[in-house]
């Protein structure tokens, strides 16, 4: 389905909760809205449904004009934050209802099958209430599927479930959102999630819609600093540096070689450099600047160990692979490759962005 | 501050006959004095129970539990003289910040000048010495729960402080500065502290030896580094590492190891029989075709997560996973890639159990 958002503004009392948002969904996809609390996710999605009207602004579906039609004459299916199923229906029958209310044939046969696909088959003769918040979930998410929609709204589904559970559904979701052609809305508090699911990414931010694109894209080009700021998890570590002719200048003296766009060297004027945690080693390679520091704390992940570390230029994450132990208050070497450096301008738009492995 | 011994099993039904009638299995375990301790895994795993056992709010079912060489398995937690601090602030909200913290000092008649001198380095440790003549009622959740933290920490004659998920209420992006100050606190104070969570990062961060627990069972009590590089058992494979770790079910026959149909050199000794093998997706690396110990995959997809790139690929009906750089040039999917699944990180488990 292909659908059109028109400079959608929302009013609540004297507050503005969406400026204006205007974007055309990419049918078939999934879309994610990434963005912190209050940043406009819900009431987006809320107005996608047609659960609420917006104040100006038109919502299209394949070209027609659906603003304030209500959500039951739209075909829309809908997954919560909270497990919300029929309590009183089986899991079986809480599947069934949409394929019931459609008057399908063979329902016995498509419920199973669904429930097959999100391993709930071993609970189809179970209520909701006796099944664990995961489950619920299944079966909440195998209900909206069954409806068959062609737009399919999920509003944080996993947030309430512990993490290797919802490292297990969202792997699961990533397959049947590429395997279906419904278009899928997906909205995170969470860069992480927003990478593992794909797709597209519509970077929201105190409800105006900062940047909308193919993920990988979004995530390697933020185009400001408000985008890479909300796009990165560890936030990016961001240090105030001149331009210079070589380019930057950073706290403490350290010259960073970057090329600069025309006309932004030489010119002593304020930027930000914006380094990613991956972006700081332990080690150092040729070529790489370095900056000293001393351990606040070693977070460790599993996968990963998170370095915080107090430097001349300011606090500064690296993100390690591994676990790996830091004494706290102990000095530390971060390293890093030039050419991994973001840079913002004044105003916070991009100037520099570390070029692409395999793409020009 | 005591060394803690646990030698016990508990179970909420009368006659228990069965493994899965306990909510905790027979264990051995000693929590060493002045130690930090995390007891880690998901909901219904027994940790919880396990704690309520240490602190005196549940006693066991069968054996006992004793503070150094005192038996006090039916000692109440005031009796067992322990800290504790739960999932949401527990304060005084007409009191100031500074009463509160001194509040279990007064209940135990700790001399006035000492009192002051305790709160005053307890808030120091916290960033509150700002705040000492705030009342609480009026400070965010999460200044809050630091001064349950601080009501926790305060007493330095506690045989233990008990942590049931402290950092719930807390703002994500505040939690590391939390995590941090734990972490310092337990280095300046030395006692023992003892911490429950769901979470991976709060466990491994903050404990120096971690309990990870699944269906009642400890399964493993190791340093970070240990669970992550040598899991002893294959649940600690999985529940630690964002994804978790590999596994390929695997048959050792005449001195020949095959996986997926494919015959391989012992790469170490090995009993007869079917086992597993894990490897970490850090660890599982792309190697040159027909390189001895990797085995053609056929990708499934390729993931561009932004620090680094997810690789999923299936072998013989198994789903393995890889994490590769971002630079690594990696065929789409259908392709063939070869990935090393032996090498000196992989591990090989036998009913669930790391095989030395």
């Amino acid at each position: 389905m292909n659908l059109v958002l028109d400079s959608i503004v929302k009013r609540v009392g004297a507050q503005v909760w969406l400026h204006g948002i205007g974007m055309a969904l990419q049918p078939g996809a999934v879309t994610v809205l990434l963005g912190a609390t209050q940043a406009g996710k819900t009431s987006l999605m809320r107005i996608m449904a047609g659960l609420d009207e917006p104040t100006e602004g038109r919502v299209r579906v394949d070209g027609v004009d659906v603003t304030g039609m209500p959500v039951r004459e739209r075909n829309v299916a809908m997954v919560y934050q909270q497990f919300i199923n029929y309590p009183s229906l089986t899991v079986a029958d809480n599947i069934a209802s949409p394929l019931k209310l459609r008057g399908e044939k063979d329902v016995a046969r498509r419920v199973r099958e669904l429930a097959e696909r999100l391993h709930i088959e071993m609970f189809l003769q179970r209520y909701p209430s006796e099944l664990s918040g995961g489950q619920q979930q299944r079966v909440a998410l195998a209900r909206a599927l069954a409806k068959g929609a062609p737009l399919m709204l999920l509003d944080e589904p996993l947030v309430n479930l512990d993490y290797k559970l919802r490292e297990e559904l969202r792997e699961e979701l990533t397959q049947l959102f590429a395997t279906g052609d419904s278009t899928v809305v997906y909205a995170t508090t969470e860069p992480g999630e927003a990478l593992l699911l794909g797709g597209y990414t519509a970077v929201l931010h105190e409800g105006r819609l900062l940047q909308y694109g193919p993920t990988a894209e979004v995530f390697h080009a933020p185009n400001s600093l408000r985008v890479a700021r909300a796009f990165s998890d560890p936030p990016m570590n961001l240090v105030r540096a001149q331009a210079t002719l070589g380019g930057l200048r950073l706290p403490g003296g350290t010259e960073l070689p970057v090329a600069l766009p025309g006309g932004h060297g030489n010119d002593g004027g304020d930027v930000t450099l914006g380094l990613r945690a991956s972006a700081l080693r332990l080690h150092a390679r040729p070529g790489d600047v370095a900056v000293q520091g001393t351990v606040e704390l070693a977070e460790i992940s599993g996968s990963d160990t998170f370095v915080h570390a107090a430097t001349p230029w300011g606090e500064l994450v690296a993100q390690i692979t591994g676990v790996h132990y830091l004494e706290l208050g102990s000095s530390v070497a971060l390293h890093l490759d030039p050419a991994q450096a973001y840079v913002f301008g004044a105003d916070g738009a991009l100037l520099l962005a570390p070029a692409r492995p395999g793409r020009n | 501050m005591a060394r803690i011994t646990l030698d016990l099993a508990h179970s909420y039904r009368p006659n228990p006959q069965q493994d899965s009638d306990y909510a905790l299995l027979p264990l051995s375990m000693v929590f060493d004095d002045g130690g930090a301790y995390a007891l880690l895994g998901p909901s219904g795993c027994g940790k919880t129970t396990m704690l309520n056992i240490m602190s005196g709010l549940l006693v066991p079912s069968q054996g006992r539990v004793l503070f150094d060489e005192r038996d006090v398995t039916r000692a109440s937690p005031q009796e067992r003289n322990i800290a504790q601090v739960f999932q949401f602030p527990v304060i005084y909200d007409t009191m100031t910040v500074a009463e509160n913290l001194a509040f279990p000092l007064k209940n135990r008649k700790v001399p006035e000048a000492r009192i002051r001198q305790r709160v005053g380095q307890i808030a120091e440790m916290l960033e509150m010495s700002g705040q000492l003549d705030q009342r609480a009622a009026g400070l965010s959740a999460d200044a809050k729960q630091k001064i349950s933290l601080g009501r926790g920490l305060v007493r330095e004659d506690v045989a233990a402080v008990l942590f049931d998920e402290p950092l719930t209420v807390i703002d994500p992006h505040l939690k590391w500065q939390l995590r941090r100050k734990l972490k310092q606190i337990h280095h300046e104070l030395k006692l023992t502290l003892i911490y429950v969570t769901h979470d991976q990062v709060e466990a491994l961060t903050f404990a120096d030896k971690v309990v990870v627990m699944t269906r009642g069972r400890a399964v493993q009590v190791g340093a970070p580094d240990e669970l992550f590089e040598r899991p002893r058992h294959a649940f600690v494979g999985h529940f630690i590492g964002s994804p978790g770790m590999n596994f390929l079910p695997a048959q050792v026959q005449d001195g020949a190891l095959a996986v997926a149909g494919q015959r391989m050199p012992l790469p170490r000794a090995l009993p007869d029989g079917a086992l597993r093998l894990g490897v970490r997706p850090e660890y599982l690396a792309l190697a040159a075709p027909g390189q001895a110990g990797a085995l053609p995959c056929a990708v499934a997809r390729v993931q561009d997560l932004g620090t680094h790139q997810m690789l999923t690929a299936t072998l013989g009906g198994e789903v393995l996973k890889a994490r590769c750089a971002p630079e690594q040039v990696l065929p789409g999917e259908g392709g063939t890639v070869w990935l090393q699944v032996l090498g000196e990180h992989t591990c090989f488990y036998q009913n669930e159990e790391l095989l030395a």
